[in-house]
């Protein structure tokens, strides 16, 4: 038969959501230790939250899903969410402004076309978001927090990148470029191709030499950054004031034993962030990334908040799952029905409830297929004295059974 | 095409402006097709030179879009309606081969001097809800993200963008001969998005996997470089634009009337009711005619886009015809226009037509015949898109598709669609391409409209109340 799945769409089977619910789980257990709180956002939102900012690439908005609604005759358009921490700003504002500090989390659905419907157009991901605070503590527990929950997701081999959006525009100004010229460089950087800022020709030598020295090196302590700062002693205040900002949080990191790769050229998509930047990597697929977006609640019209956050990928995440999170045996108790008549069928929606009611997972069944991943198969005579038969399929064992009791004994020694 | 189909190469032309050109540049190729001209009635063409190149003409907007999905292998249609549709599906199955060597003009974003906008970058920079008129929907879009706007509307029109700015939009993305060209509109260009040239265009599957070389062949003589697109570069807007501009102010009360075939009998109408208008006539029409009440604003524009631009309340009153208003209602059931009487001038049918041939006489015989995986899924080409989806949907037909089109759907049939839902006066078009209703949805003529806001609105209650009781004495 034809498969009648909308193009980038996916099903999520059974395996699948035992893995899905997995880092879900883990996911709102960290968080919830850490003191975030969970929200849940709208599936459709403006058009214009997302363009408001103007900070997105024309690229990624070309992308959205986006529509008039049923009142739409006013021409502003709804889009089927395409990014997960937009919305939470929008809600915060909205609503949480009075805190102080906010700390929440999400597990979200976000949209996007991709052309050749060969990937996903819906995506997965689980996000935390930190609002107000000061910085250095904020940018630092969030990465924390990412990596603790990668870790307790029992992924090996997991790469933690740095880069520092502040630096990457302090650097850009100091090319002096056209308004044009600096957008375009700007979109092409977002969408990974660092080369393009090589491209330009800087009228000074100094900056050229620190672009290059920059862009080549890939420093994993806080000493690289200190070298760094030695070596460009003319670079602009902005470019320094961000390598300070870097610079602390290293050094918070490394005195944390939290082990990093500075690389200000590995980065894209950073598109509304200010500050730090960071991305997870394992098994060379990129799993996770955040960062610090000190302008997106001012530029949404809210106060002058600062906030950071990341957000981790539940597809790539579900791929690099140790196998056994997918194939969980739950300890099922099969109830099976000899006959179909009412008494029998009535007997055995009773076992099953008893069986419920202590905490079991009982399954009814009146065909003849294979019992299969169960653990105890009862069946259910209707006829005295032995009502039920008990099958312990692990051990192999049969036993009779007269009453509720004695079965609920015996499955509950295992 | 039905006749055509194995090792057939099919060919669409285009209608209204690049008919002569095409047609010089068929004939010097040697294609053969004679009877392409501006004079042709019919839409169907075959080679006299190669016994397997047929050819259909169309709509150019239809052109990109029927050799998309793979209808046609290939087109010639405006660079416009080609970038129309790649700005939105770069990776789709449409492939431009080609310049030819004719066009004219670009598609420009333009202001109206009277707008207050002087640059781009105040637009990027502005917190203001710009709105965007345009026919083409996509390339506005990609112009307000490419250049980053924080906010903005587009208004996708059949027709007269130019006409909107200032008071019913900030910008309109319009084809325009050159800067002079409308400055004599009042319009500022902005920027210049395209130069429209003609372009030969290819469906992909038919370029990967069928000859197509000998047709190739005769056009690449013709072929050109494409001609320098300045996406890039902002217009010189220093020079202000010279000549007699429309000048423009702020009326109590709106209305709008309708251009096209709706003119005539409106502006008669009109006249009998005792309402004088000055530009707005079997003559000539001005967008922007002058009534003798100082108080009444009135603008011409398409009667498709009528209802929208009531519901916006742009207008507070219009005339346009009752197809137009069910197809508004029917995409936005909770919109604040409303009907206030029907004029009875203009009256059509609007109806679904199938081919002769098709063994069906009713909407029941068609669902059966789907339902029995004959025209499954049935194609239907229509101008009133939600009409028609609302109509298939409740009609249980299913599957289908809906192929919209700008006019002259009994063209598609019966080679690229299997139904039409259009509108007919005596249905003599319809016999003539062999075609049968098979069924009549509703009867349309004229209407008056007004916006359910405006007419609560003490300030406007009375006029109105007045312009209605006017055009209710031309009805006698």
């Amino acid at each position: 038969m034809e498969n009648q799945k909308c193009k980038g769409m996916r099903d999520l089977l059974p395996e699948d959501m035992l893995r899905f619910r997995h880092i879900e789980d883990v996911f709102r257990t960290c968080c919830r230790n850490w003191g975030y709180k969970e929200v849940r956002t709208p599936t459709l939102e403006f058009l214009h939250l997302f363009t408001a900012t103007g900070t997105l690439t024309p690229s990624m908005l070309s992308k959205v899903y986006s529509f008039l609604d049923w009142d739409g005759w006013s021409g502003e358009r709804v889009v089927l969410r395409p990014d997960g921490t937009i919305p939470v700003a929008r809600l915060y504002i909205d609503n949480l402004t009075g805190q102080e500090l906010a700390r929440l989390f999400y597990v979200t659905n976000i949209f996007a076309f991709e052309g050749t419907g060969k990937e996903n157009r819906e995506r997965w991901q689980c996000g935390a978001e930190f609002f107000g605070g000061d910085k250095l503590v904020p940018d630092v527990e969030i990465i924390l927090l990412a990596e603790e929950v990668i870790r307790r997701l029992g992924i090996s081999s997991v790469g933690l990148q740095l880069s520092h959006a502040g630096l990457v525009k302090a650097l850009l100004k100091m090319l002096k470029l056209s308004r044009m010229e600096e957008s375009k460089i700007t979109n092409r950087i977002l969408e990974g191709d660092w080369q393009a800022l090589t491209r330009v020709k800087a009228a000074n030598p100094e900056i050229q030499r620190v672009m290059t020295t920059l862009l080549s090196l890939k420093g994993k302590s806080s000493s690289f950054l200190h070298n760094l700062r030695a070596s460009f002693p003319k670079a602009s205040q902005d470019f320094k004031s961000s390598l300070e900002d870097l610079i602390s949080i290293t050094t918070l990191l490394d005195s944390l034993g939290c082990s990093y790769k500075i690389d200000i050229a590995a980065i894209h998509g950073f598109e509304y962030y200010t500050g730090i930047c960071f991305q997870f990597l394992a098994a060379g697929e990129k799993i996770g990334g955040g960062g610090r977006y000190d302008n997106l609640v001012p530029l949404m019209n809210g106060e002058d908040i600062p906030a950071c956050g990341f957000a981790l990928y539940v597809d790539p995440i579900m791929k690099l799952l140790p196998p056994e999170e997918g194939k969980r045996v739950e300890s099922e108790i099969l109830v099976r029905g000899k006959e179909l008549t009412s008494e029998i069928v009535g007997t055995c929606f009773a076992v099953a409830e008893s069986l419920r009611d202590a905490g079991h997972t009982a399954e009814l069944d009146f065909t003849d297929r294979k019992e299969s991943s169960c653990r105890w198969v009862i069946m259910v005579s209707g006829k005295e004295p032995s009502l039920f038969m008990l099958t312990d399929c692990v051990q192999g064992r049969r036993r009779d059974a007269a009453s509720m009791a004695e079965i609920l004994k015996v499955v509950g020694e295992g | 095409m039905k006749d055509c189909q194995d090792g057939y190469i099919k060919l669409a032309l285009p209608k209204g402006r690049f008919i002569s050109p095409t047609a010089s540049l068929l004939a010097e190729i040697g294609l053969g097709f004679q009877d392409y001209s501006d004079k042709t009635k019919q839409y169907r063409l075959h080679s006299t030179v190669f016994p397997r190149l047929a050819a259909k003409i169309l709509q150019e907007k239809d052109i990109s879009i029927q050799v998309a999905v793979g209808n046609y292998d290939l087109g010639i249609c405006g660079l416009d309606w080609i970038e129309e549709l790649l700005v939105k599906y770069p990776a789709g199955a449409l492939v431009k081969i080609s310049s030819l060597n004719y066009g004219e003009g670009s598609i420009h974003v333009v202001t109206s001097t009277q707008a207050g906008i002087t640059s781009l970058n105040e637009l990027s920079d502005g917190r203001n809800d710009y709105r965007i008129v345009s026919e083409y929907p996509n390339l506005a879009e990609a112009f307000a993200l490419n250049l980053r706007m924080r906010r903005f509307r587009i208004f996708p029109v059949w027709g007269a963008a130019e006409a909107y700015p200032p008071e019913n939009a900030d910008l309109a993305v319009i084809w325009g001969k050159n800067g002079a060209d409308m400055a004599t509109k009042g319009l500022i260009p902005l920027k210049r998005l395209i130069p429209v040239t003609a372009s030969l265009v290819a469906n992909r599957e038919s370029l990967e996997n069928k000859d197509l070389s000998q047709i190739l062949t005769c056009f690449s003589s013709k072929f050109t470089a494409e001609p320098q697109t300045s996406i890039e570069n902002g217009l010189d807007i220093s020079e202000k634009p010279k000549g007699s501009l429309p000048s423009w102010q702020p009326k109590e009360i709106n209305m709008a009337l309708p251009d096209g075939h709706q003119q005539v009998p409106t502006s008669q109408f009109l006249k009998h009711a005792g309402l004088a208008l000055q530009g707005y006539s079997e003559e000539g029409m001005s967008r922007r005619p002058s009534a003798d009440l100082d108080w009444l604003g009135i603008k011409v524009i398409r009667p498709q886009d009528i209802p929208l631009q009531v519901a916006n309340s742009n207008f507070d009153l219009a005339i346009t015809g009752v197809d137009w208003l069910r197809e508004h209602l029917y995409r936005f059931p909770s919109s604040p226009v409303k009907k206030l009487f029907v004029l009875g001038f203009g009256a059509v049918k609007v109806v679904a037509a199938v081919s002769q041939e098709m063994p069906v006489a009713d909407i029941h015989e068609l669902r059966a015949l789907i339902q029995s995986n004959k025209f499954a899924p049935l194609k239907v080409a229509s101008e009133y898109i939600n009409i028609a989806d609302k109509y298939l949907r409740d009609n249980h037909i299913n599957p289908y598709k809906l192929i919209p089109t700008w006019g002259a759907s009994e063209a598609f049939l019966p080679e690229d669609a299997d139904m039409l839902i259009d509108n007919v006066q005596t249905g003599k078009t319809l016999e003539q391409h062999k075609l049968k209703i098979v069924d009549v949805f509703f009867q349309s003529s004229a209407c008056l409209i007004a916006n359910k806001n405006s007419l609560a609105s003490p300030d406007k209650k009375e006029k109105i109340g007045f312009l209605t009781q006017k055009l209710r004495g031309g009805l006698k």
